[in-house]
């Protein structure tokens, strides 16, 4: 899929002949392209580099790893990552149940998913903190077995469970709607039962699509500031997310804090979004 | 670099057709941007009114005031970054302190320039309690009682919270003969009876009579006034302790923006007609006290007698405040990683 590099020079270009895209110039799109991440993404992520570096090392070293600092990630990471597992396991059967089954009101569920994101985080938080308080509807039912959930880290995970849904929903929704239920069949004529078709034929398939759904789900996870602040009770030390920590330090005016933060929140998640990455071409790798 | 030159290419024309926005000079109307703090907003309406029909019969010109609200410091931090705001209305000097000092559109000594510490109208720090006040709590030191729970919001983040985290330590210095130590293990008390730490103070407002969580509030005396009033007279009352911090909300030009703008003159009468009369009874309408002595002693009686200490008076002002209470590893932080453990 690697678009063809125009040549050195301009006419060796226009002369040589190049089988013809459906999208006009490759030097028009491919300029656009660049043009259009330098602008949103380079030039404000380096931004983000440049106001950090103005703390020096170790002013950025004692702004990342504060025990606050140290907390605030551990607690953000945890979060997300539980919020995401639990997301690749549940939104994988729901994802399976909208595409082989058919049932009433199947349509109205199937947009439902879409819901969280299309929801401003804000709100969400309020609703979940409503729900999931200790005179919540849901709250309430926790509470005499002394499981409080808003206010703590379970809170916390279940709104980044909420925001996440979606990513892998339907990250994988289109790869089943692709795979033949035949194969099922044929699997099930070969001799296998149902945990090995599961296990040996479907999940391969599913899987560089699954891990891409849960890594963004993740990601979207790690940054979330909206409905987080609200159920999360933002206690220091406890349950303070990491992006309240880069608030708090923005409402000191210590803009060079905030980016310390915020550069090591980057890092984690490219380094964990990387490695998702390349689990998921290894797994397609393994899949074709 | 045929791409480098496509990239140039399209940045110029971005730039070509980014100024067309930015230009129209209203040659009557004037227009007016003010930034203020959250709570403000009905308040500010009513004021905007007021104003641009008196200066329409002043100078025959007509003058739209725009409104932007938000969190104090969110909303400094944005005229910072460039938000061209004519005036400033926020929370807490310290935001308008810093603009001074980060943005430079407006002199250090801006508080100054206006009488009663630029702060047209004064509030004060009162609790909301369940209606009939069935815990008992009628001063700050029942804040510190095991069994009374506190909301207040997360003074790192709320610049509103800040007042009320420095009333409590204002009235333990006071009733223990100015004992910084004694002050300190007063609000570290307080600070281990809240349950939960919104990050604004409409967020504690909400777990409070929302969720339900808490015995008592503190708030703004004019938040605390609004909200009875729109919750529920019959399900809350409102407790003002023996002694209190002024809370003042200052107000200033944005003094270079305003001269770009062409406003600096009819900025400077918006702003005084904040301490007019007319201004001042509206401002009392929203619970907010009045400052100028005619209108104290007209509104005087609705608002309940406190004592109150200033933030100068208690702490050297905000500057310092700021950094002995709520800087990385100032008390605050202390408070919580000593109760942590």
């Amino acid at each position: 899929m690697t678009p063809a590099l125009p040549r050195r020079s301009a006419t060796s270009a226009r002369t040589t002949p190049r089988v013809r895209s459906v999208l006009p110039g490759v030097r028009l799109t491919l300029g656009f392209t660049l043009a259009y991440l330098l602008f949103l993404v380079i030039i404000p992520l380096s931004t983000l580099f440049v106001r950090t570096a103005r703390l020096g090392w170790s002013g950025f070293l004692e702004a990342a790893t504060s025990p606050r600092a140290i907390a605030a990630y551990k607690l953000s990471v945890g979060t997300s990552v539980t919020a995401a597992v639990v997301n690749g396991v549940f939104g994988l059967l729901v994802a399976w149940v909208l595409t082989r089954y058919r049932f009433t009101g199947k349509s109205i569920a199937d947009a439902l998913v879409d819901l969280p994101f299309a929801l401003p985080t804000a709100v969400a938080g309020v609703a979940l903190t409503t729900l999931y308080a200790q005179n919540g509807l849901i709250g309430a039912l926790f509470a005499p077995h002394g499981i409080k959930i808003a206010f703590t880290p379970l809170g916390i995970t279940v709104a980044l469970t909420f925001i996440g849904l979606p990513f892998v929903v339907r990250s994988v929704q289109p790869v089943l709607e692709t795979l033949p239920k035949e194969i099922e069949e044929v699997a099930a004529t070969l001799g296998a039962d149902r945990w090995q078709t599961f296990r040996r034929v479907i999940l391969p398939a599913l899987t560089p699509a699954l891990v891409a759904g849960v890594s963004l789900s993740f990601a979207r996870a790690i940054g979330e500031y909206g409905s987080v602040v609200f159920i999360s009770g933002n206690m220091p030390g406890r349950t303070e997310i990491a992006p309240l920590l880069i608030m708090s330090k923005l409402e000191q005016y210590d803009y060079s804090g905030a980016t310390a933060i915020a550069v090591v929140m980057l890092l984690l998640s490219a380094v964990i979004l990387i490695s998702a990455g390349l689990v998921q071409r290894r797994a397609a790798r393994r899949a074709a | 670099m045929k791409i480098l030159k496509t990239i140039a290419r399209l940045t110029l024309a971005l730039g070509f057709v980014a100024p067309i926005g930015g230009t129209a000079a209203a040659q009557q109307k004037v227009t007016l941007l003010n930034v203020s703090y959250d709570p403000t907003r009905e308040l500010y309406k009513e004021i905007n009114a007021a104003f641009a029909q008196e200066w329409k019969r002043r100078t025959g010109q007509d003058v739209e005031i725009k409104q932007s609200h938000g969190g104090s410091g969110a909303q400094a931090r944005a005229v910072i970054d460039g938000l061209e705001a004519d005036v400033v209305t926020l929370g807490l000097a310290y935001d308008i302190d810093e603009i001074a000092q980060r943005g430079k559109t407006l002199p250090a000594d801006w508080q100054t320039k206006l009488p009663h510490n630029s702060t047209p109208f004064a509030s004060t720090v009162a609790f909301v309690v369940r209606k009939g006040n069935p815990k008992g709590i009628k001063d700050w030191n029942d804040l510190i009682r095991p069994d009374v729970q506190v909301i207040t919001a997360n003074p790192k983040t709320s610049g509103g919270a800040r007042w009320n985290y420095l009333g409590a330590w204002g009235y333990a210095l006071q009733k223990n003969k100015g004992s910084e130590a004694a002050a300190r293990d007063f609000v570290a008390r307080l600070y281990k009876n809240v349950p939960v730490l919104d990050a604004g103070a409409r967020g504690s407002t909400t777990t409070f009579v929302e969720r339900g969580i808490g015995d008592v509030l503190i708030a703004w005396e004019n938040e605390a006034l609004l909200s009875v009033k729109q919750l529920g007279p019959d399900k809350f009352d409102i407790v003002i302790p023996s002694v209190s911090i002024r809370a003042e909300p200052p107000v200033a030009v944005n003094e270079v923006v305003a001269q770009k703008h062409g406003t600096s003159k009819v900025a400077r009468a918006y702003l005084e007609f904040l301490y007019t009369d007319a201004a001042q009874a509206i401002a009392a309408k929203h619970y907010f006290r009045p400052t100028g002595p005619r209108s104290l002693a007209k509104y005087g009686d609705s608002f309940p007698k406190v004592p109150q200490f200033t933030i100068d008076q208690l702490f050297g002002g905000w500057a310092k405040a700021q950094k002995t209470h709520f800087a990385d590893g100032g008390i605050f932080d202390q408070i919580y990683s000593t109760a942590g453990k």
